[in-house]
């Protein structure tokens, strides 16, 4: 089957879709946009995040005609004209990255948070990341980083 | 495989009388697990997130009328103040991302032990609504989930919708697990009070093959309430009736050993979420119209 999507802004037409395939599997391997890892492919480290339709949602428990004429924004797509979004800054900036295997999947995930509440408590972060999985940092660089980006929010940048 | 997409709910439903072995897919939280681990190879999926009439919710007489499409996300930020009790426990489900797709009907279409949509489901005493092409019925929680990961669901039929009385006084949900996020209920409790009848009614989960009612602890607090005049007074429950309902319910579950817990564990967990929800939801009531 043919799949017709928008991914980070753009229309995109993917060609021989098995019918069974998740939209991770299409992003990853039809689209060319890695930037959603694939780690668990069952919903519980979160490396696969995504928007679809502004929504944050597993891109592995997405079926990919479940995104058809659909809106999906990745990581690739939060840079703004080849700048990397403040979030992203932030997590290098606090040292947050160390294989950067789940470093994707938080950041939109943070993104996300800071979008609907751009000055969240340690809990509400706590709360908003509890469905990603970091196996190297221990979280508290990560915290930092959520913590830096929702500063430069808030002071405009 | 074939995938059909339809975008009403009559479409969706003569879908599944042509071919009835077709497997729903709502938000994917379960099913799609199952196909990517290839536990599950269906020759046809009916993709339901379109279907507009099994999205919304209403208000029918007394009660809200949750489509079956409904998600956790939109359970907790637009029905807590009616269905307090369901709101609580939709917060506890995995994480944003999974209550952002995971939806009541896909709970329910689970029928998981451990679903925890359901214990505050059968303690609100909610019908679950069911549509083939051709008729559609409505069934109790408790007849239409008949054992772990059965349900009464014709092949022919869909989940539409679960209608919930309206709260009418406080409810509380509680759940056991290893840690706070995305955990599997070890075991769970809910509780609703009813003060214009002088009611309690629960629901156990994770602890027997499916959802239970622990009525033996119901009709032993209502008498204790009611003995002591404690509805009209708003007076205190007495520690000795809050431990003894928490072993009744405990008595009511019928808990296996698992990975998850043993049955020791998982008894006395469900006794002491059974006193303590009992005790939050009766300060609540104390409170709110003392
Ligand atoms: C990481 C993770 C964490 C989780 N945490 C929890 C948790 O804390 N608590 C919990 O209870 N669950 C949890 N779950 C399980 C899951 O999210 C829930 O059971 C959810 O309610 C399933 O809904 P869904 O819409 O995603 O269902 P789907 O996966 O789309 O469907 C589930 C089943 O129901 C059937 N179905 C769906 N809709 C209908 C319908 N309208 N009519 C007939 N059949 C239908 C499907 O065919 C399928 O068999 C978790 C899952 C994951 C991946
Ligand atoms: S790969 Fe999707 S949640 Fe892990
Ligand atoms: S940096 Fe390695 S998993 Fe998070």
């Amino acid at each position: 089957m043919n799949l017709n999507l928008k991914v980070n802004g753009r229309e995109h037409e993917a060609e021989d879709v098995w019918p069974g395939e998740s939209l991770l599997h299409v992003l990853r391997e039809r689209l060319g946009q890695p930037g959603s890892k694939n780690a668990c492919e069952q919903g519980e480290c979160g490396s696969c995040s995504v928007y679809l339709d502004e929504t944050l949602v597993c891109s592995c428990l997405v079926l990919a005609a479940q995104a058809e004429g659909r809106e999906v924004v990745t990581v690739e797509g939060l840079t703004e004209d080849g700048d990397l979004h403040r979030v992203q800054e932030a997590y290098l900036e606090a040292g947050a990255v160390q294989c950067g295997f789940c470093t994707p999947g938080l950041v939109v995930s943070t993104h996300s948070l800071l979008s609907r509440n751009v000055d969240p408590s340690d809990a509400e972060i706590r709360e908003a990341l509890a469905g990603n999985l970091c196996r190297c940092t221990g979280y508290a660089k990560i915290l930092d980083a959520v913590r830096l980006a929702a500063g430069r929010a808030q002071g405009g940048g | 495989m074939e995938v059909v997409s339809p975008s009403g709910l009559q479409e969706a439903l003569d879908a599944k009388l042509e071919n009835p072995s077709a497997v729903p897919l709502a938000g994917g939280t379960d099913l799609m697990v199952d196909l990517n681990f290839d536990r599950r190879r269906p020759d046809a999926i009916i993709d339901l997130t379109r279907v507009t009439e099994l999205a919304g919710w209403d208000r029918a007489d007394g009660a809200i009328r949750l489509g079956a499409g409904i998600t956790y996300a939109r359970l907790v930020a637009e029905v807590a103040p009616e269905l307090p009790g369901l709101a609580i426990a939709a917060r506890t489900v995995g994480s944003p991302q999974i209550r952002n797709r995971g939806t009541v009907g896909g709970n329910l279409g689970t029928a998981s032990p451990a679903g925890d949509a359901l214990p505050p489901l059968l303690a609100a005493g909610a019908q679950v609504e069911l549509a083939s092409a051709t008729a559609s019925r409505s069934l109790p929680l408790t007849a239409f989930i008949t054992g772990p990961k059965t349900t009464a669901l014709e092949p022919s039929e869909l989940i539409t919708a679960v209608l919930v009385p309206v709260a009418t006084g406080p409810q509380q949900f509680s759940k056991i697990g290893t840690r706070n996020a995305m955990v599997i209920a070890v075991t769970s409790f809910a509780l609703a009070l009813h003060p214009e009848r002088h009611g309690v009614t629960t629901g156990i989960g994770s602890a027997g093959p499916r959802p239970l009612v622990a009525e033996a602890a119901e009709s032993f607090v209502e008498g204790v309430l009611e003995e002591e005049g404690l509805w009209d007074a708003r007076g205190v429950i007495p520690g000795a009736a809050a431990v003894r309902f928490g072993e009744l319910v405990a008595d009511a579950g019928q808990p296996i050993d698992d990975v998850r817990g043993t049955i020791r564990y998982r008894r006395h967990a469900l006794g002491i979420l059974a006193r303590r929800t009992l005790g939050w939801a009766w300060d609540d009531f104390r409170k709110v119209s003392g």
